[in-house]
């Protein structure tokens, strides 16, 4: 299911149809070449992109310009990449991080 | 090196662009962003002639202008840190390190959060963020959301989601706290809306505003506000509701939202579920400035520009040699405020590129800024003008305080 707005009232029909492959968590999923990871994900449903490093609790895009850090994920093996700053390419491979081991956690 | 370099690709940062490429400096324009715009890019609305202000359009035409000019551009990359030593500015970015004598501040804008419980979940996020989403990228944040905050540029936005096909359940107030202060007590936030109350077709809202002229009659008028609230675009504006949690599993499954009296206090009893899956956070807009703190640049607080701002003169210079700052580092303010300044900082720079004949120029430019501002007809901060005679003011009182200081180092200097 797609969240794309194709058509719309003021700014009209969408003119970008260049299709990139691209996987999240092992995953193949379409994005439209050059925007944001951020914005790939969400046009594909997905809203979790991470797992707090300590309490494990699930994360998303917040600010959407690169500020808060909440939409950090690894993009081919590197880490703290943020998704909303990064242009999606073809072939890339992008992995949520998660929740790391700790010896003053229960 | 009749360089220029300019930091922020706004409506600000393109204008100075454009405008020092025209006067024959070299132009490097450096951005975090992949797009040009800033955030002139999300913006939408139909201005009072009917004609519709479009973001995009608006930011690819100064883009394209300045890369005709030969305005060399790096966008995608962040800068880290600048310095200077010998009236040289070094700019360090991710990637590359520029030196310019002339460097412009036009960073721009951040959103304040505000906490609410449960706003770590996935589909919690700031309301530009949603804007950015639905008209830059055309992705919907959700199906159908609430937006915590009211205020101008949380109201435009509601009614962007609503053109684009995204449901606004509600527009309401977050629970009072610590944090929230004045944007959880509806008085308070009935008294800013006021403001941008001409602009709202609901017949409700325009013939309150006419009585709501003195204090008495604002208080009478939220203790009277329904409690269902007024429709703007057929969005209900609920001043006397405030979200008390976002809950939901692993992403956002809806609001708790409670009834709360005229000084924002909650009703107990009076909490509902309400499904939604997506949320937007309204903080409000204040100054992006890191970078002039970095570089040593004196900070005055001024409510009304929206925050700390970095000192500067009308001429967009600040104290230190060859720094400037336009557009809304130096106060919030619209887009096109900050293309205005935006081309007082590129006379400018021309200027201190050893241009001579540019002072009437410069003039006009900061008349052009004073008009367009007047002409605006929306307002971020009611008392703008208050706050942007507060920072000259400072200004001339800095620049006293320097000659002073000179002098008594003179004196010190002979005895």
């Amino acid at each position: 299911m797609t969240r794309r707005i194709l058509d719309h009232p003021i700014l009209g029909k969408m003119e970008d149809n260049n299709y990139v492959s691209f996987t999240f968590n092992q995953k193949g999923y379409k994005g439209l070449e050059n925007e944001s990871l951020a914005a790939a994900l969400l046009a594909n449903g997905i809203r979790t992109l991470r797992h707090h490093e300590e309490s494990g609790s699930p994360r998303g895009i917040y600010c959407n310009i690169g500020h808060c850090y909440e939409c950090r994920v690894s993009v081919d093996g590197q880490q703290g990449i943020r998704a909303c700053l990064t242009p999606v390419k073809e072939g890339m491979t992008v992995e949520s991080d998660g929740q790391l081991p700790s010896s003053k956690r229960r | 090196m009749d360089n220029a370099i300019i930091i922020g690709a706004g409506p600000a940062g393109l204008t100075a662009a454009v405008t020092c490429a025209e006067k024959g400096l070299d132009v490097v324009v450096i951005d975090e962003y992949m797009r040009a715009g800033g955030r002139l890019l999300g913006q939408l609305y139909e201005e009072p002639n009917g004609n519709w202000w479009n973001g995009i359009k608006e930011s690819t035409k100064l883009y394209k202008k300045a890369v005709d000019l030969g305005v060399n551009f790096h966008l995608n990359t962040a800068v880290n840190n600048i310095e200077n030593s010998n009236g040289i500015w070094t700019i360090y970015t991710e990637r590359e390190t520029f030196h310019t004598p002339s460097l412009l501040l036009a960073t721009g804008a951040a959103e304040a959060p505000v906490p609410v419980p449960g706003w770590t979940l996935p589909g919690v996020m700031s309301v530009g963020a949603a804007q950015v989403m639905t008209n830059v990228h055309r992705v919907k944040p959700g199906e159908r959301g609430v937006i915590i905050g009211v205020n101008v540029l949380s109201a435009a936005i509601a009614m962007e989601l609503q053109l684009a096909g995204v449901e606004v359940a509600s527009l309401t107030l977050p629970k009072t706290n610590q944090m929230t202060q004045d944007a959880g007590k509806p008085k308070e936030v009935l008294d800013s809306l006021l403001h941008v109350s001409h602009m709202a077709p609901s017949p409700f809202v325009r013939y309150g505003s006419k009585l709501m002229k003195n204090d008495f009659m604002k208080k009478l008028g939220v203790n009277f506000y329904p409690k269902k609230g007024v429709k703007m675009w057929d969005i209900p504006i609920q001043l006397r509701k405030a979200v008390t949690k976002i809950y939901g599993e692993d992403e956002v499954e809806g609001v708790t939202l409670a009834t709360i009296n005229a000084d924002g206090e909650v009703v107990s009893g009076s909490e509902e579920h309400i499904p939604v899956d997506f949320v937007c956070i309204a903080g409000g807009l204040y100054p992006l400035a890191e970078l002039a703190a970095v570089a040593g640049c004196p900070f005055y607080l001024v409510e009304e520009l929206g925050g700390y701002v970095p000192l500067h003169n009308e001429r967009m210079e600040s104290p230190l040699e060859g720094l400037y700052v336009a557009g809304n580092i130096t106060g919030i303010e619209g887009a096109k405020v900050a293309a205005a300044q935006g081309r007082t900082a590129g006379l400018s720079m021309a200027h201190h590129a050893g241009m001579d004949e540019l002072d009437g120029e410069i003039k006009n430019s900061i008349e052009w800024t004073e008009q367009t501002r007047d002409n605006a007809h929306i307002q971020f901060h009611p008392e703008i003008e208050t706050g942007r005679k507060k920072i000259l003011q400072q200004w001339d009182a800095y620049q006293s305080n320097k000659k002073r200081s000179v002098v008594s180092n003179s004196r010190g200097g002979i005895t």
